[in-house]
């Protein structure tokens, strides 16, 4: 079978074309911010604190872990959400209050701030303890779009994407799987 | 290219331009009727198509305000979403998936064959099978069925790969690569299948049918077919005698319109097509047009559906190739000793990772859900496709509240399971669990129904007037010169996809509107 390399260069201007159908452009220009795995995700935030920002990247990694994506995923998909709430005041209340609401239980269950809760199911509990509410939902659905639909994340998933460029799969593998038992 | 005058009260006007309405649009402009087709959304061509699930539906799907209720889970994921359907020049056969099944005898006289199922409104189509056969038969050679004609089936991509083998372990027997309306050979001036995947976001290749390249384009060429994109209807029109002469809508430059017309058809799909005759109530006719029966927006049916997908310790790569060329019949038969009436089909189905991500457990998260997550390149997928019972409640209204942009009430959409579509679902899940699990299947997931692509029934064809809303023509019971030419004139749905039958129910249709035209009975 034809397999796909899983772990494609990264690369800015390839960062730069990425990003969430859904979303308006600025987002995606925020999300090309960050391109440095060194830099502080919180100081690329717009609209959000920087350190409401940097606990949103680890809520974002408590809500769809993969441990084979590096964080810079992650923190595109907060910038993202942070950039639309540049021009949306209730939007980042709703961010900031529910950061503030995560830390104060997290102070009240582990006595420390929700980012320095070392357990992920510790941090998950905290988490579920608030799923039904407006802060969770609205993290939670911005994230399936704009977590997911990043290109550069897709080999990693083994996903290749458009194809019509390419000519389809008719010459690229569409029925070349070779492991099937014989019947 | 034809233009016609506003005030030409010689038209058929249709609304909507998707399988039903753009069939018809070509069919009557062949046999030389001035024909305007109204379509709500734009007009793209295959070049803007993009192989990106959320860009793409952005660009295509019908994404104004839709309220739900009920118990079925799309009102609980998807509460603002009940279908997936297009909103452009060719409608929904943009994005359908290409499998053209024909009804079986007995799909059309369930009443009889099932008999009576509590809490179903089940009733005999007012045609049976053999009548629709030469149509039948003129709609897949239209649209190039393979499995047909002599046109070859497709080649199976690695998921039907998957699929074929786990059938084969179980004793299935019908399983092969569908009957698809996507060209295996280079056939009518378009090429042939080129494996691209992205079936759902228009064909990039044009191998699969669409009115917006096919039907569409043949019908202007006659000179006597005019399509208006951007063109949303607001209401029917209709004279002191009750019969209709115009339609109102607002045009591509929002200006507010009136065309004159002999002969409406509503093609808008089972969410709008009630609804629009329902905002075109008048003082005549105080529940809507067509609706002395009450039936109109009633026995909204969806299909039973689901899909299951499958993780294996080795790659598939589903995504790779054609979506859905690749079927199980067998349990498509009448058996209620499964516990259910009716039957189904196991169609493959798959999906890129974003909306994998989406539709897997619409709400899910954490490792649970991410670990499907990362099995995303060794899964196989399958949807269930059956017959879902019509029920009198299950049904389209205005919504009390939410108004659209023109200030016109929204369809609210009220759905809850019959039983039999319950138990329905429970064994197609079982079975397709038990396809994957007899090739190696590591774990299955059952996903819920996806927002709706088939709508049926709202505006049911029946023998009686008072047991729905039209005749076997979709001629409507109460105004002789009113049409229904899409999915809601169905009786019931039968458990294949529902395209093939729309398309040949229009073409039945032209030929009886250009019989009364020229009888002068409308």
């Amino acid at each position: 079978m034809r397999l796909i390399d899983r772990l494609p260069r990264l690369g800015r201007r390839r960062f730069l074309r990425g990003g969430a159908g859904a979303l308006p452009a600025a987002a995606l220009l925020a999300g090309g911010v960050a391109v440095s795995a060194t830099r502080v995700w919180g100081e690329d935030a717009k609209a959000l604190k920087p350190g409401s920002a940097v606990t949103l990247v680890r809520v974002a990694r408590d809500i769809y872990p993969h441990d084979r994506i590096p964080d810079i995923f992650y923190a595109r998909a907060v910038l993202m959400l942070d950039a639309a709430a540049v021009s949306d005041n209730t939007l980042r209340d709703l961010l900031e209050e529910g950061v503030m609401r995560l830390d104060a239980d997290a102070r009240d269950r582990f006595q420390s701030p929700y980012l320095e809760v070392a357990g992920e199911s510790d941090r998950v509990a905290l988490l579920e303890a608030i799923s039904a509410g407006a802060f969770f939902k609205k993290v939670h659905g911005a994230l399936t779009v704009s977590f997911y639909n990043q290109h550069e994340l897709w080999p990693r998933f083994g996903y290749e994407g458009s194809s019509a460029e390419y000519g389809g799969y008719l010459h690229r593998g569409f029925d070349d799987i070779d492991w099937l038992p014989k019947s | 290219m034809a233009k016609f005058d506003h005030d030409d009260d010689s038209l058929a006007v249709i609304i909507g331009s998707g399988a039903g309405g753009g069939t018809l649009g070509n069919e009557l402009a062949q046999k030389g009727i001035k024909t305007v087709i109204l379509e709500a959304g734009p007009r793209f061509e295959i070049a803007d198509f993009v192989n990106d699930e959320w860009p793409s539906f952005a660009q295509l799907a019908w994404t104004d305000m839709r309220t739900t209720s009920g118990t079925w889970q799309i009102a609980h994921d998807f509460p603002n979403l009940p279908a997936w359907i297009v909103k452009a020049v060719g409608g929904t056969s943009i994005h359908w998936a290409g499998a053209s099944l024909r009804f079986r005898d007995w799909e059309f006289k369930t009443r009889t064959v099932y008999g009576h199922v509590p809490g179903a409104n089940l009733l005999d189509w007012p045609i049976s099978l053999a009548e629709l056969e030469p149509y039948y038969a003129k709609a897949e050679f239209k649209m190039g069925t393979t499995g047909t004609n002599g046109i070859p089936r497709l080649p199976g991509n690695n998921n039907f790969k998957v699929m074929a083998a786990g059938a084969a372990r179980l004793g299935y027997k019908e399983v092969h690569t569908g009957n698809m309306s996507i060209n295996s050979q280079p056939r009518d001036g378009r090429g042939s299948c080129q494996q691209i995947g992205f079936c759902f976001q228009g064909c990039k290749s044009g191998a699969k049918w669409s009115t917006l390249y096919t039907e569409i384009p043949k019908g202007e060429a006659t000179g006597n077919l005019e399509v208006r994109e951007k063109s949303m209807v607001l209401r029917i029109e209709h004279n002191d005698a009750g019969k209709v002469n115009a339609v109102v809508y607002i045009d591509a430059d929002g200006n507010m319109r009136r065309q004159k017309a002999r002969v409406v058809c509503v093609a808008c799909n089972s969410l709008e097509s009630p609804r629009l005759l329902l905002n075109s109530a008048s003082s005549k006719f105080p529940d809507g047009l067509a609706n002395s029966s009450g039936q109109v927006g009633r026995n909204y049916m969806r299909h039973t559906t689901a899909s299951v997908y499958a993780a294996f310790d080795r790659p598939v790569h589903m995504y790779r190739g054609t979506t859905m060329a690749g079927i199980i019949r067998d349990e498509g038969r009448n058996d209620p000793t499964r516990g259910f009436v009716g039957g189904y089909e196991m169609e493959t189905i798959s999906l890129g990772l974003p909306f994998l991500a989406a539709f897997l457990k619409p709400g899910g998260w954490g490792r649970s859900f991410t670990s499907g997550v990362d099995d995303f390149s060794n899964m196989a997928g399958m949807w269930i496709i059956g017959e879902d019972m019509p029920q009198e409640t299950n049904r389209v209204t205005l919504d009390p509240v939410a108004k659209d942009k023109f200030g016109l009430p929204v369809a609210s959409v009220h759905f809850d399971d019959h039983p039999n579509d319950i138990a329905m679902r429970e064994h197609g899940f079982r079975q397709g669990e038990a396809v994957y699990e007899a090739v190696g299947a590591t774990r299955t997931f059952r996903v819920p129904p996806y927002p709706s692509t088939h709508n049926l029934g709202t505006n049911r064809m029946s023998e009686k007037p008072r047991d729905g809303v039209v005749n076997k023509f979709g001629q409507s019971h109460d105004i002789p010169n009113l049409f229904i030419s899409d999915g809601s004139q169905f009786t019931t749905g039968a458990g294949v996809n529902p395209t093939l039958t729309i398309v040949t129910l229009a073409i039945r249709q032209a030929d009886s509107i250009a019989g009364m035209m020229g009888k002068n009975e409308i």
